[in-house]
């Protein structure tokens, strides 16, 4: 599903944060990167989300190799991979309700229509109520707002799902729901899980395999 | 060898500040006066004109220049016009042109900063060189060479105002625009399928609309200034016509004499009304960026 082939990847000037790095994530597969803080998971995860573009190495996506990042991927691809992030309070526009942010994609996509009653059924399986999805995200908590994320990630039904340390702000019952619903979506529509943690545990109960992230940079 | 620094023998005088409280009241009292000063005006050019008309022709030489009294609170002008009136008039052309002007140079420099940010590379680039180059020539002087294209009235004015005070806007815009592009709720926006334009439109304009609008307010006064200046100049509002800037324009001559007050009433009425609009955008700035001390930027 996801190949990174001796990826390097940083930000402007400086040394590189992931450097020369090899990765992939079989179609159905759940591959967890286990990784101190700093360690440059998240800067990954940014590159197989195509949302980075690596100084060098080849995505491959599906076998195709990925020639655009951010805009200038095809909007097919780009919709191809479903992203979580690590900080809710972050990755949602302050100015949408919860309802909003969860449709968002589908109207993105000229496809809003078509999937409302999509978009209600996923806010009721994640646990989110119709009161809850008027809120805006300073009125809700941080698992709430991370429940709309995650619905929000897989509305367009992704192949490859990456979430990004996606329970470190949540709670322990939070946590084992969404991972719940993480379950569920893989079980129904083969997709694949590439998560990035720092908790060996939760990554080992999640994953068919989990690697350590190279730290010999 | 270095001299010991001298034991620290009090507290250090610092500049002085009121206590929270104070300075609390203060800030609004000093709010709720500007905002009684900008409301009193706009009643003023509101009700005024269509309870007493003035017919902008008419002249009364038995009655020119006669000072403040209960019939002329103003006085009246070098050929007998009521000044409390003409002022009115005035001020209601100050307040169309500074409001339109202000809000189309914002519109301009929001739409400007917001495409340069967004885009970025050589867009970006390219774009502020045409704004360094806009900030080098001054204001004045390319707004007196856009209203000379034109018959004079209303409209060249608020043109001119408008196409030359929109670069501080779009450097604002263009800022925060560039600060929020990085954001995480972009990088989820793109990866749901979202294009540039409907990032800029949905997350990014609404994002930065609060400063633009906050830099929409501290131009009227400016605006309003240029306005008045331009008319001094005789390039602005036709010279028979009341403004600010015409009235003291006309009234020149007599000031020399000594009669002050065709100069003195609309030249407050520029100086109160655009001062207290001021103190109100400084009272929003401080809601918004509440480290930042207000101050008048003109």
């Amino acid at each position: 599903m996801l190949e990174l082939d001796r990826v390097t990847a940083g930000y402007d000037r400086g040394v590189p944060v992931v450097a020369d790095l090899s990765l992939a994530v079989g179609e159905g597969e759940a591959v967890g990167l286990l990784g101190p803080s700093g360690c440059g998971k998240s800067t990954l995860a940014r590159v197989a989300a195509l949302l980075h573009r690596p100084w060098a190495g080849t995505v491959r996506l599906a076998g195709e190799p990925v020639t655009g990042f951010r805009f200038r991927a095809p909007r097919a691809e780009r919709t191809r991979v479903g992203v979580v992030f690590q900080q809710p309070r972050l990755a949602a526009d302050p100015r949408l309700t919860l309802g909003d942010l969860i449709a968002e994609p589908a109207r993105a996509t000229g496809r809003g229509a078509e999937l409302a009653d999509r978009a209600a059924r996923l806010a009721d399986d994640i646990g989110l109520t119709p009161a809850l999805l008027g809120r805006r995200p300073h009125e809700v908590s941080d698992g709430q707002l991370q429940r709309a994320c995650l619905a929000r990630a897989l509305l367009l039904r992704p192949g490859l799902l990456i979430c990004d340390e996606m329970t470190a702000m949540l709670d322990a019952s939070t946590t084992a729901a969404l991972a719940a619903v993480v379950e569920e979506y893989r079980r129904e529509h083969g997709a694949a899980l590439l998560a990035v943690g720092h908790d060996r545990v939760l990554l080992r109960r999640w994953c068919d395999r989990v690697l350590d992230f190279p730290t010999g940079r | 060898m270095n001299q010991p620094a001298a034991p620290p023998t009090a507290v250090e005088a610092g500049p002085w500040h009121a206590p929270r409280r104070v300075r609390r009241s203060t800030r609004a009292a000093r709010v709720a006066f500007s905002a009684a000063l900008v409301a009193l005006a706009a009643l003023a050019v509101l009700l005024v004109p269509p309870l007493f008309p003035l017919d902008q022709q008419a002249v009364d030489l038995t009655a020119k220049l006669e000072p403040p009294s209960g019939a002329h609170p103003f006085g009246t002008d070098e050929v007998g016009r009521d000044v409390l009136l003409r002022s009115v008039y005035g001020l209601r052309v100050s307040l169309v042109v500074g409001l339109v002007a202000a809000l189309a140079a914002s519109g301009i420099g929001l739409l400007v900063g917001c495409a340069a940010g967004a885009v970025g590379g050589r867009f970006d680039r390219l774009v502020m060189r045409l704004v360094d180059t806009f900030t080098a020539v001054p204001h004045l002087l390319m707004g007196i060479f856009i209203v000379a294209m034109f018959r004079p009235g209303v409209w060249p004015v608020i043109a001119s105002v408008g196409l030359t005070h929109w670069v501080s806007t779009a450097r604002i815009v263009r800022a925060e625009v560039l600060s929020l592009r990085s954001r995480p709720f972009v990088d989820a926006a793109i990866s749901g399928g979202a294009s540039r334009l409907r990032v800029a439109v949905r997350h990014l304009v609404p994002a930065v609309l609060p400063q633009a609008g906050l830099a929409a307010v501290l131009m009227v006064p400016h605006a309003i200034w240029h306005e008045s200046a331009l008319s001094y100049l005789g390039l602005g509002i036709p010279a028979h016509e009341a403004s600010l800037g015409t009235m003291i324009n006309g009234a020149r001559g007599s000031l020399v004499t000594g009669e002050w007050w065709p100069t003195l009433f609309p030249g407050l009425l520029i100086v109160v009304p655009t001062l207290a609009i001021a103190g109100l955008a400084g009272a929003w700035r401080e809601r918004i960026n509440p480290r930042r001390r207000s101050e008048l930027v003109l």
